[in-house]
């Protein structure tokens, strides 16, 4: 393989180009191509759980019945509500980097993240409730009265899959601040917000991780 | 030389430990994995040397227990899956790209963090009691037993992690930091060998996070999803283990088929025979390792139906690997062969891999496993394919990119002893296992019936040249790093773009960017052959 | 590089987007309500419903409609490869003792017949 030329050296106009990389879009590109394959990652990471589930479902479909009756179906779909709206924020903090208005970037980014902590704070009434009446995973599992066994079972998918999401919904809070503060500093622009975009699709993939738990946990019919 | 090279450009340990470079990341892999590969040979000699009574030799049953187990888990997560990728194709690859980097270089420094985590933690494992389960964590035996699992599930679910994030480097890398000029169709085989492995890498290690994760929870919290005790499916367990464990072992081999795609046609002397066919075999392997993991589970009472589904599946994955085997015989068709090291290596990988492979087509049809399953038959198939397949090709790729890592040559003469030893050692070690796993020896006993003992000794004494032949592989390999810096540029003749660039390289790769205007293994004729066939002579 | 249209544009896209969303939450709560004969037509009304919302999220959220091929390449092969793993548990599952039908006298005490559990849910 012959033939060179030189190598184009950056300029100090880009603050934010790595040096390995020609210009911001293959960077952004690059960058892209790896969240979406994080992401991959997730997916497979919560499918486990779901075939967990499928397969324990269909094995105690009295339990798991039984199980999601004590769950509070009105607080399941306004955190669904929440989330899909702090998504639409999110949706709109993206576009408003893209189009280079800061003020309305900052703003949808505190709204998502106000509506993510509006989720945890329903999640932890959610779980105080089930601690408080033994409703726990596995051999925790305290609550008296059950007309089949395996309802343990069913809590234990619901922590399990909760917690898991939950986590994410804390890690996606901390990503979004960290874009808050970059936001307000002026980092972004209309050439540079892969950051926003990135995390953007991060979001809504927990987002739609809770599409799908809404339903399997909350709705048994 | 003429510049400072990546090794000596910067000086001092923070240099190293907060690199970001490519090729220092993957020299960091390199010793690390060496390590790991050192403890699991000791563990493995260890093994060897209880079995050469059939009562106690050195050790009781528990301690023998604990040391087959780490053995495995420390070859497989410590060594074979990060090898190849992390330590020679974190140097390799961006090299043969044309690029000054992966894509994400702190993710990549962070990948390597996070395996010294897991493999600290592993470790500790050792400290805390040890683990007896074997490296696949079977349930319910694993959910009751003592010792250290909990810890060792949580190296796994970081190693996996670290797994992880080296294979979305590659791809990421692969798609948006060619050199200009560089196709895909141009791209060197080992390119496309690592990005098959990146899939399986992205696709299969979330599943096994989220089984260690879940074995962790039912130790905790008794969550019950693997416990028939409390309505749970230990047979789900294997389900969830082998979707990853399965494909892994395609995560291992893959590498070291790239590898051999790069050596055969450098040390013939002549383009690959059917680049496509090689190129997309890689990713027909990748696809097909994804349907087959329930040959796993002949005898574990998963259903009559799905072991015959998964019976037929196994069956297809030799197609693949064939394809690759057959192309690279042909490439070697009426080649100009030249004996170094690494093609020696390659040449000793396609016979061993014939064995490994096919031997696994007997335990991959339903009867006969039934018979040989959970025998040294199995075992002797196995390290066939990892060592023989596997780890054979991790030395034709040292021994290969050696020069351009340290820009040292090493010992031609005793390379070719040392090879001759592992050789030797290596069949004498495991051709024996077939015959003993086939007259009913059980794997992992600790004691075993005196009839056996001869094929016994015939292993230890095996692991015995083995060993030798690899303390003398280290012997001159480490040698040579003693030397002045010997290596040109580039000594095998070869073609890709690695060799363009001084031995070792400069810390940005390349002086110029590179310009790709044909394939990886289009050989000049005639004026820069006879300038080869002079140094050969 | 904005204009005033395409601004109002994308805001009149995602609102529509969020409108959808919230519309098919509450059609799953509704249809979760209704007996339509079989648990197993529910569950498939539920996931359907889920699924479409997911899709919408994906296409317009994330961009896959308007994105690079490659991005909805790397998603779809990701939830291929959870169909196949979902696939293969299933399929043993249920056909252990449709195909062994002696096993279920040796097997533990977990093995009570599959198939009755999965008729009585229904």
């Amino acid at each position: 393989m012959s033939g060179s030329h030189t190598v184009v050296e950056h300029g100090a106009q880009e603050p934010f180009l790595q040096h390995h990389f020609h210009d911001l879009g293959q960077q952004a590109e690059a960058s892209k191509i790896g969240m979406w394959l994080f992401l991959v990652t997730e997916i497979l990471l919560f499918g486990g759980l779901f075939v967990g589930y499928g397969i324990m479902r269909m094995l105690h479909s009295q339990a798991f019945h039984e199980g999601h009756l004590h769950l509070d179906r009105s607080l399941g779909a306004l955190n669904t509500v929440v989330l899909l709206v702090s998504s639409f924020t999110m949706a709109m903090a993206v576009h408003s980097a893209r189009t280079g208005n800061r003020q309305r970037l900052i703003l949808f980014l505190a709204a998502t993240l106000a509506f993510a902590g509006v989720f945890l704070g329903v999640k932890y009434v959610e779980y105080s409730h089930k601690f408080h009446d033994g409703l726990l995973p596995g051999r925790f599992y305290r609550h008296a009265g059950d007309s089949v066994p395996g309802v343990a079972v069913f809590f234990s998918f619901y922590f399990v899959m909760t917690g898991l999401h939950g986590l994410h919904v804390l890690a996606g809070m901390v990503a979004i601040s960290w874009l808050l503060r970059r936001a307000v500093r002026g980092d972004f622009s209309a050439t540079y917000y892969a950051p926003v975009d990135l995390t953007g699709l991060y979001w809504h993939l927990v987002d739609m991780i809770w599409i799908y738990l809404f339903p399997l946990l909350y709705l048994i019919s | 030389m003429t510049a400072a090279s990546y090794l000596t450009e910067q000086r001092g340990l923070r240099s190293w430990l907060f690199t970001l470079d490519h090729k220092r990341i993957g020299v960091m892999y390199l010793w690390s994995t060496l390590l790991a590969f050192f403890l699991g040979g000791v563990l493995a000699m260890l093994i060897r040397l209880e079995l050469l009574t059939p009562t106690r030799t050195l050790m009781d049953a528990d301690t023998y227990n604990k040391v087959f187990t780490l053995h495995g888990a420390v070859m497989i997560f410590l060594f074979i899956i990060p090898s190849i990728p992390a330590a020679l194709g974190n140097f390799v690859l961006p090299l043969l790209l044309g690029a000054r980097d992966v894509a994400f270089p702190r993710l990549n420094l962070a990948s390597y963090y996070l395996y010294v985590l897991g493999a600290l933690m592993a470790l500790a494992s050792m400290i805390t009691g040890g683990i007896d389960t074997g490296w696949t964590f079977y349930t319910p035996y694993s959910t009751s037993t003592g010792g250290a699992v909990n810890l060792v599930t949580l190296a796994v679910f970081v190693l996996g992690f670290s797994s992880i994030f080296t294979g979305v480097n590659f791809i990421a890398t692969t798609h948006k930091l060619r050199a200009p000029g560089m196709s895909w169709f141009r791209m060197p085989l080992f390119v496309w060998g690592m990005y098959a492995t990146a899939i399986i890498q992205i696709l299969a290690t979330p599943v096994l996070g989220i089984t260690v994760l879940l074995l962790f929870m039912e130790r905790v919290f008794g969550v019950g999803i693997f416990d028939p005790k409390l309505g749970g499916d230990p047979v789900l367990f294997q389900h969830f283990f082998w979707f990853y464990s399965h494909p892994a072992v395609y995560i291992m081999i893959l590498p070291g088929m790239a590898i051999i795609s790069e050596v055969i046609p450098v040390f013939s002397r002549r383009p690959i025979f059917g680049y496509r066919a090689i190129a997309f075999s890689s990713v027909a392997i990748a696809g097909v390792s994804f349907l087959v993991w329930g040959h796993h589970m002949f005898v574990s009472g998963q259903s009559v139906l799905a072991s015959a589904l998964f019976s037929f599946l196994t069956f297809l994955v030799a197609i693949p690997s064939a394809v690759k085997v057959f192309n690279w015989v042909a490439t070697m068709y009426k080649g100009s062969i030249w004996l170094q090291a690494p093609m020696i290596y390659a040449i000793m990988f396609l016979l061993l891999f014939a064995i490994g492979g096919l031997t696994g087509l007997f335990l991959g049809s339903l009867a006969t496993d039934v018979h040989l399953h959970d025998t040294y038959f199995v075992v002797a198939h196995f390290h066939y394919v990892m060592m023989g397949g596997v780890f054979i090709a991790f030395l034709a790729g040292l021994h290969y990119w050696w020069p351009k890592m340290f820009g040292r040559m090493y010992s031609e003469r005793w390379s070719r002893i040392a090879a001759a030893l592992v050789f030797v050692g290596f069949n004498t070690t495991f051709l024996a296992q077939f015959v003993m796993g086939s007259r009913g020896m059980p794997r992992r006993y600790y004691n075993y019936l005196p009839e056996f003992q001869p094929l016994h000794v015939v292993s230890t004494v095996g692991s015995w040249i083995l060993a030798l032949g690899l303390v003398i592989t280290a012997g001159y390999l480490l040698a040579s790093l003693r030397k002045r810096p010997d290596a040109p540029p580039n000594p095998w003749g070869g073609m890709t773009l690695e060799w363009q660039t001084s031995s070792p390289p400069p810390t940005h790769n390349f002086e110029t960017v590179p310009v790709v205007d044909r394939g990886p293994y289009d050989f000049p004729p005639l004026e820069a052959e006879e300038e080869l066939a002079g140094r050969r002579a | 590089m904005s204009t005033h249209a395409e601004n109002k544009n994308a805001v009149r896209t995602y609102s529509i987007v969020l409108g959808a969303l919230l519309t098919l939450t509450a059609v799953t709560v509704t249809a979760a309500g209704i007996n339509f004969g079989s648990a197993f037509i529910n569950v498939v009304i539920a996931l359907a419903i889920a699924s479409a919302k997911a899709s919408l999220v994906a296409l317009y959220f994330m961009h896959l409609r308007h994105d690079r091929p490659m991005s909805a390449i790397i998603f779809v092969t990701g939830l291929a490869m959870l169909a196949i793993f979902l696939m293969f548990c299933f399929l043993d599952t249920l056909s252990r003792e449709q195909v062994q039908p002696g096993l279920t006298a040796q097997a533990p005490a977990r093995a009570v017949s599959i198939s009755a559990r999965i008729l009585s849910a229904s």
